[in-house]
């Protein structure tokens, strides 16, 4: 091949040739990156749509005054009521081990469902009522088509026995799929089935809350200052170089650091997103220091001098007239450091953000874990069920990000200015 | 020209309003545990429900392993420091003496059940049957060359070298780390279990105990054997697309992925519940957790979620534990754990 560069006189159809070679190499690289790109969300989409549907199975339950005695509604005991309907649906089904199976089919929270449905719904004490009642992550698998039936029963983790009474009561209209909310609303939780993104979502968005405010003003500040107002000599140029550097610093080293001084020295509470957020506002500095400093380089000197030469003071100069116009460049600067903070695991395992917590936290000093965090726990989990949680948790992940780069960019249309 | 300045103020007032909730700091109520990756998904589960099902507060559980738990508990008493560590192997008496120098002077050791470790592969290939001493020959780092007393670094390459029964197929096992409660107790149990079924290294334990240990206890080094990491999913997944491998982990791995992946019979005991819990499968260890005692009764909720804990609804033969995996103590010794759990009786090594 010729090379594109070339500026000999080489005949007008060889360089068009190798124009449209370049041009199609490009193109090609191009639709490579997009098509890895489109397996890798598909097949995520895919995996994760399935956490987005959850399967009640309906049964009808006693709420007679044996059962449930009108007077003390929240003392009686819903799980024998709700056991005492699965026997009453399958009478043949008499020994224990069967019917532990049995009551396996309906998730350990149904019992608390129906009370809430009992509360929500007071009318029905004393009757017999039809309740849709949320289902097991085995049989949530089974009727979305996860288990092999043609397999030999010691091969899989779903009885022949469990398979019948699901499909009897499939063929009696009592399964049905539907949107499951609990994903969006719940904390995190042991059975697949219950589990939600609620707490780590919101753990998430207080610990950037935390981050956004400490690293944003201080990495501006730092900027301006060395832009404007700093002296080139040596101390300006080795602060530059350990600013740059610091960026590079892998985050597992912040996590330390916040660990030795957040922790052990100031002694603020382990797994807050107050120490969360700080440690990832250090991690996150550098990226906005120099990020500023690039937007404040681009403001052309004559608007400096124009404010100079009117009169202003150096500091009306910069606060009135330089900064102002690289807010937009600062403002993208942090949003892409912030990004960056909210795909991090590493810093938070030093602090104590990577556990188990199921209460949605209230504050900033209430134990949190972040989004990235929870998908690293349900991949880990070994039931079968938090597959799809953990792929539902990526494409949530991944909607922050967009979420967050669109505000970046209506953010910077909103305070851009041209000149 | 005041926007930039509007931007600030704004931070001032967020700055103002965080570090105005943050002075309201109050003494924890909410318990916390280190400990185990084995133990965390029991333990998890009797938090969620005793969250649900009492008044107080989800405790909050970290997953730091078995060594790094006892090293966060051991480090002090006071609330920043954890209330309760899960183990999957028993305290040592040097991390009981590392915790009596920082003043934790009483202990309670709770013991769950037990878990069984399993050597498993892809239903695709034949299952293995091995014994101890096939699995100490498979991957030691020296095995026992001809005579006695006389070791060589570890020459088999194939399953078919150690004994022609087993496999045609190259020595390829996915195990955890060293950091790992599971590969300790493996090497503990299995390895040198299989170690010490030659005579020879067996009188070897009373008259040289270091040389003892380096043997039994070194895992091959030369690819062999793979260090997979914590995440025993991964191994899973990586035993799925390589039929000829192995790996090995918790029996609750093997049991929710029963119908992709088979246990190797060990000594001729296929790790099912039963033959577990009776102790027949050879290679079992004890799951624990321990307590502080000085936080019982500081913390809210501590002797709550140890009744919690120690009840048959829970630990019990048909307790929802089981349904996570955990194998059962007997019914003796499972009242003989609850009473010390109600009596709150400090370890005693």
């Amino acid at each position: 091949m010729t090379n594109p560069f070339s500026t000999e006189a080489a005949g007008l159809q060889g360089r068009h040739t190798s124009e449209r070679i370049f041009k199609l190499s490009g193109l090609a690289a191009i639709i490579f990156a997009i098509g890895f790109l489109a397996i890798m969300v598909g097949s995520i989409a895919w995996t994760g749509s399935g956490a987005l549907r959850e399967s009640v199975i309906k049964l009808t339950v006693d709420l007679g005054p044996e059962n449930v005695d009108p007077s003390d509604v929240d003392g009686a005991s819903y799980r024998t009521i709700v056991r005492d309907a699965l026997k009453a649906s399958f009478p043949d089904v008499k020994s224990r081990k069967d019917r532990r199976k049995l009551y396996g089919l309906l998730s350990p929270d149904a019992a608390l469902e129906l009370k809430q449905y009992v509360s929500n719904n007071p009318d029905a004490v004393g009757q017999i009522v039809d309740v849709w009642l949320l289902a097991s992550d085995d049989a949530d698998i089974y009727l979305k088509g996860g288990v092999d039936t043609s397999l030999e029963e010691s091969q899989r983790k779903f009885s022949d026995a469990e398979v019948a009474w699901v499909d009897l009561l499939t063929a009696n209209g009592q399964t049905k799929r539907q949107f499951n909310k609990r994903f969006f609303t719940n904390g995190d939780s042991r059975e697949p089935e219950l589990a939600g993104i609620l707490s780590s979502l919101v753990g998430s968005a207080l610990t950037l809350v935390i981050c956004f405010v400490i690293s944003f003003p201080m990495g501006v500040g730092a900027a301006i200052y060395l832009e404007e107002f700093a002296k080139k000599n040596r101390l300006s140029e080795f602060f530059e170089v350990n600013i740059n550097n610091l960026a590079a610093v892998p985050s597992i080293v912040f996590g330390l650091l916040g660990l030795a001084i957040f922790l052990n020295f100031f002694g603020f509470p382990r797994s807050s997103p107050l120490v969360g957020g700080m440690v990832l506002a250090l991690m996150t500095l550098p990226t906005i220091i120099i990020a500023s400093r690039a937007s404040l380089r681009a403001v052309p000197p004559s608007i400096r001098e124009a404010a100079l030469g009117i009169g202003a003071s150096r500091i009306q100069t910069t606060f009135h007239h330089v900064a102002p116009l690289a807010l937009p460049g600062m403002l993208t600067g942090a949003i892409v450091g912030m990004a960056r903070a909210l795909g991090e695991t590493a810093p938070l395992l030093m602090i104590g953000m990577v556990a188990f917590i199921a209460d949605v936290p209230k504050g900033f000093l209430d134990s949190a874990t972040a989004l990235p965090v929870q998908i690293f726990l349900w991949a880990d989990a070994p039931q079968r069920g938090f597959l799809e949680k953990t792929s539902a948790a990526i494409i949530v992940l991944l909607l922050f990000l967009v979420l967050m780069n669109l505000l970046a960019v209506v953010l910077r249309r909103k305070f851009e200015r041209r000149f | 020209m005041s926007k930039f300045n509007k931007v600030f103020a704004a931070f001032a007032a967020g700055a103002c309003a965080i570090a105005m909730s943050t002075s309201a700091a109050s003494a924890r109520d909410e318990i916390r545990i280190v400990g185990s990756s084995t133990v965390f998904p029991f333990s998890t589960t009797v938090a969620e429900r005793f969250g649900k099902e009492t008044d107080f507060p989800t405790p909050v559980i970290e997953s730091t392993g078995t060594g790094g738990g006892l090293k966060l508990f051991c480090a002090g008493i006071g609330e920043e420091h954890p209330d309760i560590t899960n183990a999957s192997a028993r305290i040592k008496q040097s991390q009981v003496d590392d915790c009596a120098s920082n003043g934790i002077k009483d202990i309670v050791e709770v013991k769950i059940g037990y878990d069984g470790i399993v050597i498993a592969n892809s239903r695709d290939s034949a299952p293995l049957e091995v014994t101890l001493q096939d699995v100490f020959l498979a991957l030691a780092k020296d095995v026992p060359a001809g005579e006695d007393g006389k070791t060589q670094p570890n020459p088999y390459m194939m399953w078919s070298d150690i004994r022609p029964e087993l496999p045609k197929t190259k020595i390829e096992v996915l195990g955890p780390p060293p950091t790992s409660g599971t590969r300790a107790a493996f090497v503990e149990i299995a390895m040198e279990g299989g170690c010490k079924s030659f005579s020879w290294i067996k009188d070897l334990k009373g008259s040289d105990k270091s040389a003892y240990k380096t043997l039994c206890h070194s895992i091959r080094e030369d690819g062999a054997f793979i260090e997979a990491g914590e995440n025993d999913n991964l191994i899973v997944q990586k035993l799925q697309a390589a039929p000829t491998q192995f790996g090995i982990f918790g029996f609750s791995f093997l049991d929710q992925n029963s119908d992709v992946l088979q246990g190797a019979l060990v000594d001729g005991v296929a790790p099912e519940f039963e033959d577990i819990a009776s102790g027949d499968y050879p290679v079992s260890r004890s799951l624990f957790f321990y307590v502080k005692k000085d936080h019982v009764g500081v913390i809210p909720g501590m002797e709550e979620f140890l009744a919690a804990f120690s009840s048959e609804d829970a630990w019990g033969e048909e307790g929802y534990l089981t349904d996570k995996g955990l194998i059962p103590m007997g019914d003796e010794e499972r009242a003989s754990v609850a009473k010390t759990v109600a009596d709150l009786a400090p370890l005693s090594m």
